[in-house]
């Protein structure tokens, strides 16, 4: 309604609303009144169906008109405490975003103690209680889920919770600052920097000989000094850098594709994992109860 | 409404009128005691059912809060919706069966709203006298009587419907601990508005309102003549019998004198809940209590007449004199017998669903956005989120086995604990060997997950679902 430039609208809904109700009245009152000239019979509506079949005029019965009544008075009653008429707010003020609103703090109140009271407890804690993890694990599938997985174990570009492999540390507070703030995993794609497809294709063996996963071991050997533009980021041995979300590349554990193909794949394009921040979703709370869920994940061995 | 033919002028008439007060006449007879059987029979189970237990709770409760349904061995869920909309359908069929043989025989013996006017209007006889002492007692009767008798008499009724609201809110509360409440004054605000609601509204009805239930609001008097046909047995006058009435001795041979067996003694009209003449013919206010049929038969023993002449009869067999065989005959034509054949397929459709019903849910949601993965480099897997809803009221183990892929196998936690009438979610991996996949097409397959249950044998379930092999 604040958009509008003038009144126009705000008017016509009044006006309709108003005259519709005092017509009802009106409609009422005077109709309910006939004027009969003597010796006219009122007998019957004056229709016959089916050969025989007539309808009397017989009077309502008062209580009927009294209740005709009471809705025009209720009706009245109502526009004025509630809006309705236009732009008018009525009386008792109330709006369905303010009853939103106070909805809202009745359940903080109503829950703001439980979540503060988890939130006092460290995750590794947080990750054995059980009424903590059946939360958790209720916020986890509403929310985590539709990447990670019913059971947090990933899918392709999305990590697995649930091994002991950690892109960005392993530490509790490490994976509640992923979950709040949120995490862009960057490989820039390196095929140009190496140079031509067989040098990606001897570095992509020797990142998986890392591992001992099967590969070429000639062409590992050709692809280990080119490695070095790998380590930078990936470590030495393929350590991985937990500062930079750099994978290990020296486990069986592939976030996209372990395979050669794969490996080149990435290695030509590049990869770009998002994880997005839930601060302003879930709150504080929940991203603590959560990540002790998630936590959880990963110690039951 | 007939403007009087003598005045000679205008007059203003109005189109609505206040209701005549009705002082309906208390009658002894066949169909008076066939009501009071019905009052009875009716109100028994209305005010005892709450009150049965079933082991530890109760054997009739509508827990809305909860969202079950106990009724006694059977806990309904919302999931079994369906089978209120089968038993609707089959109290729709009774309905149109029995009133197409015997017209508004609900209404006048078993609906409520004739029930408690019935049982109000005893307790006003009771306080208030018969008729012709209640009509002396409203235009004739001191400020002190009245007031004296209408109070003690709104008391036993403001009682009844107490009773009658608290019983009402014993099918959604236990009763036994509704009462406790009542008695110790400790009613919630919510349960104290529903009980007062309830009790409110049967006053005025059963009270105050009456017989403006059954002519003004309830449709079923309106749409009674689609279920009627002239072969519907409906309380009539023998017109032909009855007239021409008039007032004679009981000595002569009215007959010979020229005289129908209608004494015009108005008792019909005296007794009738509604109001109404019944030897106009069939009305749509009459509500087929038969109480003018039992005034007519002591006024005709009264006089030594064949008793009958208002009684219960068809259209037809009035107008084609049928014998008694001939009636009962045409009550036995093809609508009653297709009602009839169709009630009894449905009556055997609920209680064969119902007897058959498994005492277990389950429900398979495959992870849409974890597509599938590798595991190991061995296996291709797929998860899903399985609800298992435990209807039965103890706890059970359920087992759970795959099939329809090659090699297919539950790599989760196969062995599920579900406490007694109660929904679990359980996250399931199913695995199939990767060399195995490579030789089917890539895309959605079909699976099919049987739920076993440990503790009982007899109960199983198999459910579809989908395994998706990547490209």
């Amino acid at each position: 309604m604040a958009d509008f430039s003038s009144e126009f609208w705000n008017l016509y809904v009044i006006i309709l609303t108003v005259i519709s109700i005092a017509a009802c009245a009106v409609l009422l009152i005077v109709l309910s009144r006939h004027r009969v000239k003597a010796g006219q019979e009122i007998e019957t509506t004056g229709h016959i169906w089916d050969e025989t079949l007539q309808e009397f005029n017989n009077p309502l019965p008062r209580w009927w008109m009294m209740l005709f009544y009471i809705t025009i008075i209720f009706a009245v009653i109502y526009l004025v405490l509630y809006p309705g008429l236009g732009r008018t707010t009525g009386l008792l003020g109330w709006s369905s975003s303010g009853q939103h609103i106070r909805e809202i703090e009745r359940a903080d109140k109503e829950f703001g103690p439980l979540y503060a009271k988890y939130a006092a407890i460290p995750i590794p804690a947080l990750s054995k209680d059980p009424a903590a993890l059946a939360i958790g694990q209720r916020i986890f599938l509403n929310n985590c889920a539709q990447c990670h997985g019913s059971d947090g174990r990933g899918a392709k570009g999305f990590p697995n919770l649930a091994d002991n492999d950690w892109l960005w540390g392993n530490s509790p507070e490490a994976i509640k600052t992923s979950i709040l703030a949120g995490r862009q995993g960057m490989m820039p794609p390196m095929g140009p920097a190496l140079g031509s497809p067989d040098a990606v294709d001897q570095v992509a063996n020797y990142v998986l000989s890392l591992s001992g996963s099967p590969h070429d071991a000639a062409k590992a050997a050709l692809g280990k000094p080119a490695f070095a533009a790998c380590a930078g980021c990936h470590g030495e041995g393929g350590d991985g850098n937990s500062a930079m979300g750099a994978p290990r590349l020296n486990d069986r554990i592939w976030l996209v594709s372990g395979t050669v193909a794969g490996i080149t794949e990435t290695i030509n394009k590049g990869r770009h994992g998002v994880m997005p921040a839930w601060q302003e979703f879930l709150g504080e709370e929940k991203s603590h109860i959560v990540a002790g869920y998630v936590y959880s994940l990963s110690q039951q061995k | 409404m007939r403007v009087n033919a003598e005045t000679s002028q205008e007059q203003t008439v109005l189109l609505y009128a206040a209701s005549k007060k009705l002082y309906p006449r208390s009658i002894k007879g066949h169909f008076n005691t066939w009501r009071w059987i019905f009052v009875g029979l009716t109100q028994l189970l209305y005010y005892g059912l709450p009150w049965v237990q079933w082991g530890d709770r109760p054997a009739v409760l509508f827990n809305l809060v909860e969202r079950k349904f106990y009724i006694f061995s059977l806990v309904l869920w919302p999931q079994d919706f369906i089978y209120l909309t089968l038993i609707l359908v089959l109290c729709a069929f009774s309905l149109f069966l029995f009133t197409a043989i015997a017209g508004r025989l609900f209404c006048g013996y078993a609906c409520p709203q004739t029930v408690y006017t019935a049982i109000f209007m005893q307790v006003e006889r009771w306080i208030e006298g018969d008729r012709a002492k209640r009509m002396r007692l409203d235009t004739h009767g001191s400020r002190a009587e009245r007031g004296l008798r209408k109070t003690i008499k709104f008391l036993i009724w403001a009682l009844i419907a107490l009773w009658t609201g608290t019983t009402f809110a014993g099918y959604f509360t236990p009763i036994r601990d509704l009462s406790d409440l009542i008695l110790t004054n400790s009613l919630g605000p919510w349960q104290t508005f529903w009980v007062l609601f309830y009790s409110g509204f049967t006053l005025l009805q059963a009270g105050f309102m009456r017989e403006q239930v059954c002519k003004y609001m309830c449709p079923y008097a309106r749409f009674q003549s689609v279920m009627f046909d002239r072969d519907t047995l409906i309380v009539t006058y023998d017109d032909e019998r009855g007239e021409p009435r008039g007032s004679r001795s009981r000595k002569i041979d009215h007959r010979a004198a020229g005289h129908g067996d209608c004494v015009d003694c108005g008792v019909c009209v005296d007794v009738c809940p509604t109001g109404i003449d019944i030897r106009l013919g069939l009305q749509y206010e009459c509500i087929g209590c038969g109480l003018c049929a039992d005034g007519c038969n002591m006024m005709m023993d009264k006089m030594g007449y064949p008793r009958g002449l208002i009684r219960y009869s068809t259209q037809n067999a009035i107008t084609n004199r049928y014998t008694t065989t001939q009636l009962r005959a045409h009550i036995l034509r093809p609508r009653v017998l297709i009602y009839a054949v169709i009630l009894s397929m449905i009556t055997a459709a609920v209680f064969g669903t119902l007897i058959l019903r498994e005492p277990l849910k389950v429900d398979i949601m495959r992870d849409r956005g974890a597509l599938a993965r590798e595991v190991e480099g061995t296996f291709i897997e797929n998860t899903y989120q399985v609800q298992v809803i435990n209807l039965d009221e103890r706890p059970h183990t359920y087992k759970i086995t795959v099939s329809g892929l090659p090699n297919l196998r539950v790599a989760s936690q196969d062995l599920l604990n579900v406490p007694a009438t109660s929904t679990q979610l359980f996250v399931v991996r199913l695995q199939s060997p990767i060399t195995d996949l490579e030789r089917l097409e890539k895309g959605a397959h079909r699976l099919s997950m049987r739920v076993d249950s440990l503790t009982e044998p007899t109960i199983s379930v198999v459910e579809k679902a989908v395994f998706f092999n990547p490209r």
